[in-house]
């Protein structure tokens, strides 16, 4: 049985010692891309398996074409204590509906091969445990996902995944809150790579009509603890959140919205509101 | 689960992991019990978990804090609580039964302990909203009791199926000012009211203190839900050795999330010569897949921030527990229970809703106690346990003796008992003749309690 507490690895919060970040990381020559051309990076998140595995594909794929720079797939669970009413009730669908984890590395390597979005898997840590931290890191590399973001995974228990990230080369994407103290700001900052996921009010996911001002300060603090990107997350919904944390953030994170709007017109409006979040122009009829 | 070294290797290999001392399993701190506990929480919530650890640690190094919080116990929640000779039942049974009796602290269950113990430092933390999961309602209704003593404001989540089942447990919150919400979430039970209480205090952790009412969760909750209960397990070995002379043969506690058990069994982990038992909620059987057996057939994951053992399926996902009790229906368990499972020092059995029905009734007609189903758990397991004695030898088995922590009173379970047994309509007197109805009753006054019920147990298999 692994002892994912024990230092006998080599790389451990307790230590200070994390791995590298990845040279080759997917996500940060895109979030480069993005700052080459003066905007931030557009992030979507969509559950695989809501309503269905190949709709959330569809939706994925109408979300790459349509301007997200970068896709989290979420992985559904039964117990998501991070998420707020219209997650969960996609989640719980998308379960009902018979979505398996294995679904995951399906819809990254399709959406993979018809956009040119990065995906990265969003997931509670308990699915990936099960699976095996390896054995999945391994599979998801092979699907050409690019790493991983923990919303309940924080570098203090992350051993296993240091070295299953390293050993894949996937990006270790942790979060990082207002509550944060500086040393955990420091710690998150060198446990990371790709970028730090900054969650921009304290409470779970969900649109809301502002998004606090506590994120610039926090992104400021994040920065200035060493990380090399900065996302912001949590409570986007509209064009203006986008202009508005972009101006001080590298990349913005869509979540809710994008469920919300996949419940209601399919994945044809999941990429109407990505145009819109990308500020492109409406497609011709 | 359970491996077959010995209690001596067990305390050595303990050493190291748990940081205590001369060998003892006592004491452990957390956050890691073996391979178990730790911190798998979000970042939100890491300050406020840090700032209860640090607060608690200071505690229990202030003369002051401890001073009130045994005070409290003393004046307010009736402690120590006293320990029963069941005498009648122990004759039955073959053996010498004694009953820890937290069912008659105040509120009704041991939950006041752990509630009283973390209001107080919840006041310390200048905290002025408490919010809190419940199952059976006991922790909910103690931590109400609490919230309205201390004068805060108490949000209580309860599984909808919960809400119904303990109906009565609903009401007194209300009445002592808790706003009960019903969660309908996934199973709509336990785990389902601990995740939406989690999404509570993410939002609101500058004012509210989150308290958890089992020895389950993230680190510092095992280590510091246990020690505030460890007065039951330390009363109770003082209490034994001031009745009988020496230590028990075997200490029982029910199991769920595992707060009475940790409890009671910490003053007895050094005795080496003190088997302890704690008894999981088998539901329908564990060949079945309805129970909440989560030490018996659960594999290691985490859930609700610490490694432990869960019931889930081959994706991670938890698997809905079922008991007839809903105060043990979740499907993980508290880290530590994990360890000592693992290390072999407490053996966990599965009892069934039948076996656990049919010893709240041999209780109530052999003691006059109604205990919760909760507690009939264990109370089963001692039975059991008895019967294994007498097995091997019935003279040696008279003189064994048995502690039971009776962790909480029935009367929460009344409606269940009810629908259980078939009671609750009383015999019309035409249908009796009243001067004859001596003779009548007396031809099954001895009838064994099982022989009499449940009254639908073919539809409960």
């Amino acid at each position: 049985m692994t002892t994912p507490h024990q230092d006998a690895g080599r790389y451990s919060a307790a230590t200070k010692r994390f791995p590298e970040p990845n040279p080759d990381s997917k996500v940060s020559a895109r979030i480069r891309d993005c700052r080459d051309q003066g905007r931030p990076a557009l992030i979507g998140y969509l559950p695989v398996g809501y309503p269905t595995v190949d709709e959330s594909i569809r939706a994925g794929i109408e979300l790459g074409r349509n301007g997200a720079d970068i896709i989290e797939l979420g992985i559904p669970y039964s117990d998501p204590v991070m998420d707020g009413p219209v997650i969960q009730d996609a989640t719980t669908v998308a379960l009902s509906n018979g979505f398996k984890v294995d679904d995951v590395f399906r819809a990254a390597r399709e959406i993979t091969d018809q956009t040119d979005a990065v995906v990265v898997v969003m997931t509670y840590w308990n699915p990936v445990l099960r699976k095996g931290v390896d054995e999945f890191a391994r599979r998801l590399a092979e699907a050409g996902g690019a790493g991983i973001i923990t919303p309940d995974l924080v570098p203090n228990e992350a051993g296993e995944w240091f070295e299953a990230s390293q050993a894949h080369g996937l990006d270790r994407i942790f979060l990082a809150a207002p509550s944060s103290s500086v040393e955990r700001l420091d710690m998150i900052a060198h446990a990371s790579s790709g970028f730090v996921y900054a969650v921009s009010v304290m409470g779970v996911t969900g649109a809301r009509s502002s998004v606090s001002d506590v994120a610039e300060r926090l992104v400021t603090d994040i920065r200035a603890a060493g990380a090399e990107n900065v996302c912001v997350g949590l409570g986007v919904s509209r064009r203006e959140h986008l202009d508005e944390i972009g101006a001080y953030a590298d990349g913005v994170i869509v979540g809710t919205a994008l469920v919300k709007a996949l419940g209601a017109g399919g994945p044809e409006a999941v990429g109407r509101l990505a145009r819109e979040l990308a500020g492109r122009p409406e497609q011709p009829a | 689960m359970a491996d077959n070294s010995t209690p001596e290797q067990d305390t050595e290999l303990a050493e190291p992991f748990l940081g205590a001392q001369n060998g003892s399993l006592r004491n452990a701190t957390g956050p890691y019990f073996g391979d178990f506990g730790g911190q798998w929480m979000p970042e939100s919530l890491i300050q406020a978990m840090d700032e209860l650890e640090d607060t608690f640690e200071k505690a229990k190094a202030d003369p002051e804090f401890l001073e009130e919080f045994q005070r409290l116990s003393r004046e307010y929640s009736n402690r120590p609580s006293l320990l029963t000779e069941a005498e009648r039942l122990s004759e039955k049974a073959g053996v010498r039964i004694f009953l820890k009796r937290e069912d008659l602290n105040h509120t009704g269950s041991h939950k006041i302990n752990n509630v009283l113990g973390q209001a107080l430092l919840a006041k310390k933390m200048g905290k002025t909203r408490l919010i809190a999961e419940t199952g059976a309602g006991q922790h909910g209704v103690a931590t109400a009791t609490a919230a309205a003593y201390f004068g805060m404001d108490c949000v209580v989540y309860m599984g909808e199926v919960d809400t119904n089942r303990q109906a009565l447990n609903v009401a007194r919150m209300q009445l002592l000012g808790a706003k009960v919400i019903a969660v309908q979430n996934g199973s709509r039970t336990l785990k389902d009211a601990i995740n939406e209480a989690l999404r509570d205090w993410v939002a609101n952790v500058e004012d509210t203190h989150y308290l958890l009412g089992t020895a389950a969760g993230a680190h510092p909750f095992p280590a510091m839900v246990r020690y505030f209960h460890d007065a039951i397990g330390t009363e109770a070995r003082q209490q034994l050795l001031d009745r009988t002379g020496r230590l028990p043969d075997a200490v029982a506690a029910c199991v769920g999330g595992g707060s009475n058990a940790i409890g009671m069994f910490h003053a007895f982990l050094d005795d080496e010569s003190v088997e302890l038992y704690g008894l999981e909620p088998g539901g329908d059987g564990i060949d079945t897949d309805r129970h909440a057996a989560t030490i018996n057939l659960g594999r290691p994951g985490v859930l609700h921030g610490a490694r432990t053992y869960l019931m889930q399926d081959d994706d991670g996902q938890t698997i809905e527990s079922h008991s007839i009790s809903a105060g043990l229906d979740y499907p993980g368990v508290g880290p530590e229970h994990a360890y000592l499972s693992d290390i072999g020092r407490v053996s966990y059995q599965a009892v069934t809703d039948t076996e656990a029905m049919d010893a709240l009734r041999a209780l109530c007609e052999s003691e006059g106690i109604i205990p919760a189903i909760e507690s009939a758990h264990a109370l089963a397991g001692a039975l059991r346990l008895a019967e294994q004695w007498k097995a091997e030898d019935p003279e040696t088995a008279r003189n064994k003796i048995i502690a039971v922590c009776l962790s909480g009173r029935g009367d929460k379970d009344m409606s269940t008992a009810v629908e259980w047994f078939g009671l609750g309509k009383a015999t019309p007197s035409s249908e009796v003749n009243a001067a004859n109805l001596r003779s009548q009753e007396s031809g099954n006054a001895d009838a064994p309690a099982s022989e009499t019920g449940p009254a639908d147990s073919e539809e409960q298999k």
